[in-house]
């Protein structure tokens, strides 16, 4: 057997989902028996037949996903509660296998295949999608590249026709639903997970239950973006979401200012005020970056 | 050997992985370490804090990267994406020497990310030892193999392993990563006499050996790296030690890990044995 072909079949065997049991599956997609297939290219020993030996690689490979998915989604688990959670989990692994050399990008492809397989969600959909974006930002704002900010000097000739970028580390998102607070309820309860008592951690995941169950919609926009390398979450207005998305498309001030107040009712004076505060926290937090490389970055992705 | 051509001539002594629950305690205690040993892939990302923590270790210790998923053994080509990352991060760290895994993981684009077994036939071998030429010229620093742990072997195999690790080095003309606690592991799991396989290994070619703890299992050995280092391994470090002279050794521990005191004490019993005169290899 060529060295392609043995891999190409060792992966299929170790990448076909698990039965409920956690054990290797009995058949092969196409109908064989596993411990036929697999035998045909692992050796027995005198203490593990062939499917067993080749089991201790299956199982390895399915719990170190589903952990690596489980630490990156843990809003989404509490969305749609633990074994739903789980049934996701298996079923998008199996979809969308990695496709990259480290599991950082394991959920990358998340959010799409939740929208094509939006049973896995059920009456949940909407905010399920919610938090699966603002996880995903989460670990996009956590390690993407940083530009050179913006200084006070770069600031002179702010005028109409400047141009400036946003850092490519800044995600933004309009979402249906309060997810950013839901989220740092999680966290909470994932941090005290190590140290509080099994009475108050079930009390927690009580609590945790209803915030979900109750949750309301309510149309929000954030900004995740890190700051000293942690990662924040900031609620911003409609005009400021839409004023920083024509930023990053490259429209120069005035024009992004028009974009992001188009079908704003707020007053000049209000408008200006805004602006004023705005641009002063985006200076602070170092959101404004040169345009030219940020373009570069964007014909990249 | 102290120091060769497969460890950039250098003569580290005994380091420790580096691990996030560690952090807080080396910046504030700065404890005397003589190297850390990173996995690279954690550190090939574009910014944020693993790139500023990395760079706070580099300006008080020697780094040495260790891959996970260059997949050397893998039967297509390596990924251009992977090695551009990877030379970014070797311009950034000047290890002296990089290591990876003699083994494969991927398969028409598809990661396991684990260490899969290579059957050991001469083409795998011969595929092996082109990609891992093709990475060090590429990388422009010295490669180190690793022998991993396994639990399969295939009906194809044409050698043993360790006569399999030496084809793929000889052709590579590349340095080894001897792991004495994989040797130990896949001795047990596969029927054959680790000393055999330590006292085949050219000892001119070694540039680092890890010790580890492992898990045992009533029908097999698990490479788990979470606990302490058995008696037996150490009874084998000792005996590589005295076949090729005192060794860069870095103790692996990457599950339910311990204190940094707790962990680098456990690295540094390696320092009883690291010391040993050459002896004539047996």
């Amino acid at each position: 057997m060529m060295l392609l072909e043995l891999q190409q079949r060792m992966m299929k065997a170790v990448m076909q989902p698990l039965t409920s049991s956690n054990r290797i599956a009995p058949k092969t997609p196409a109908g064989r028996p596993m411990r036929i297939e697999v035998s045909k290219f692992i050796t027995p020993n005198d203490r593990l037949t062939a499917i067993e030996r080749l089991e201790i690689y299956s199982r390895s490979y399915w719990f170190r996903v589903l952990e690596s998915l489980n630490d990156d989604f843990p809003g989404l688990r509490a969305v749609l509660g633990k074994r739903a959670f789980d049934r996701l989990s298996r079923a998008y692994l199996a979809d969308c296998p990695s496709q990259s050399f480290t599991l950082r990008n394991l959920g990358s492809r998340l959010e799409g295949w939740l929208r094509r397989n939006p049973r896995y969600a059920g009456s949940r959909q909407a905010l399920a999608l919610d938090m699966v974006r603002l996880e995903w930002a989460h670990i996009e704002a956590f390690d993407s590249v940083a530009e050179k900010v913006l200084g006070p000097e770069d600031l002179l000739e702010l005028g109409p026709s400047f141009r400036a970028g946003l850092q490519p580390y800044i995600r933004l998102l309009a979402l249906e639903y309060p997810v950013d607070e839901l989220r740092i309820h999680v966290n909470q309860a994932s941090e005290e997970h190590g140290t509080a008592s099994n009475a108050v951690l079930k009390q927690k995941h009580r609590n945790l239950t209803r915030r979900v169950r109750r949750l309301k919609r309510e149309r929000i926009y954030l900004a995740v973006h890190r700051f000293n390398s942690i990662v924040y979450c900031r609620r911003i207005a409609a005009e400021e979401y839409g004023l920083l998305n024509a930023l990053r498309e490259g429209q120069p001030i005035g024009m992004a200012i028009q974009t992001g107040f188009k079908n704003s009712s707020v007053t000049s004076d209000e408008e200006r005020s805004m602006l004023e505060k705005w641009f002063a926290a985006w200076a602070e937090l170092g959101w404004l970056c040169p345009p030219e490389r940020v373009k570069k970055e964007k014909v990249t992705e | 050997m102290p120091a060769n051509r497969f460890n950039g001539f250098t003569e580290y002594g005994t380091g420790i992985g580096l691990r996030i629950p560690h952090y807080a305690h080396i910046f504030e205690k700065k404890p005397v370490v003589d190297w850390f040993e990173i996995i690279s892939e954690n550190y090939m990302v574009d910014g944020g804090r693993p790139l500023a923590t990395l760079d706070l270790i580099l300006e008080r210790y020697r780094v040495v990267q260790h891959g996970v998923s260059m997949y050397f053994g893998s039967a297509e080509p390596l990924n251009r994406e992977h090695l551009r990352r990877l030379k970014a991060l070797v311009k950034r760290t000047k290890t002296p020497w990089l290591t990876d895994h003699l083994c494969w993981g991927s398969v028409d684009g598809a990661y396991s990310h684990d260490l899969l077994p290579m059957p050991y036939t001469f083409e795998a071998a011969k595929h092996t030892a082109r990609k891992v030429r093709q990475a060090r010229d590429y990388l422009e620093v010295p490669i180190a193999v690793e022998n991993v742990s396994s639990y399969a072997e295939f009906h194809c195999s044409e050698m043993t392993e360790w006569e399999f690790l030496n084809e793929v080095v000889e052709r590579a003309d590349c340095g080894i990563l001897l792991d004495v606690n994989n040797i130990y592991v896949s001795s047990k799991n596969h029927n054959f006499d680790p000393y055999e396989y330590l006292n085949s290994v050219p000892g001119e070619r070694v540039a680092q050996i890890h010790i580890a703890g492992h898990s045992k299992f009533t029908k097999y050995i698990l490479d788990t790296h979470d606990h302490p280092v058995i008696d037996p391994v150490w009874k084998l470090y000792e005996h590589a030690i005295r076949r090729i002279g005192p060794t860069a050794t870095l103790l692996e521990w990457d599950d339910r890990i311990p204190s940094f005191d707790e962990m680098h004490a456990e690295a540094r019993k390696a320092e009883k044995y690291n010391h040993a005169p050459v002896a004539a290899a047996s």
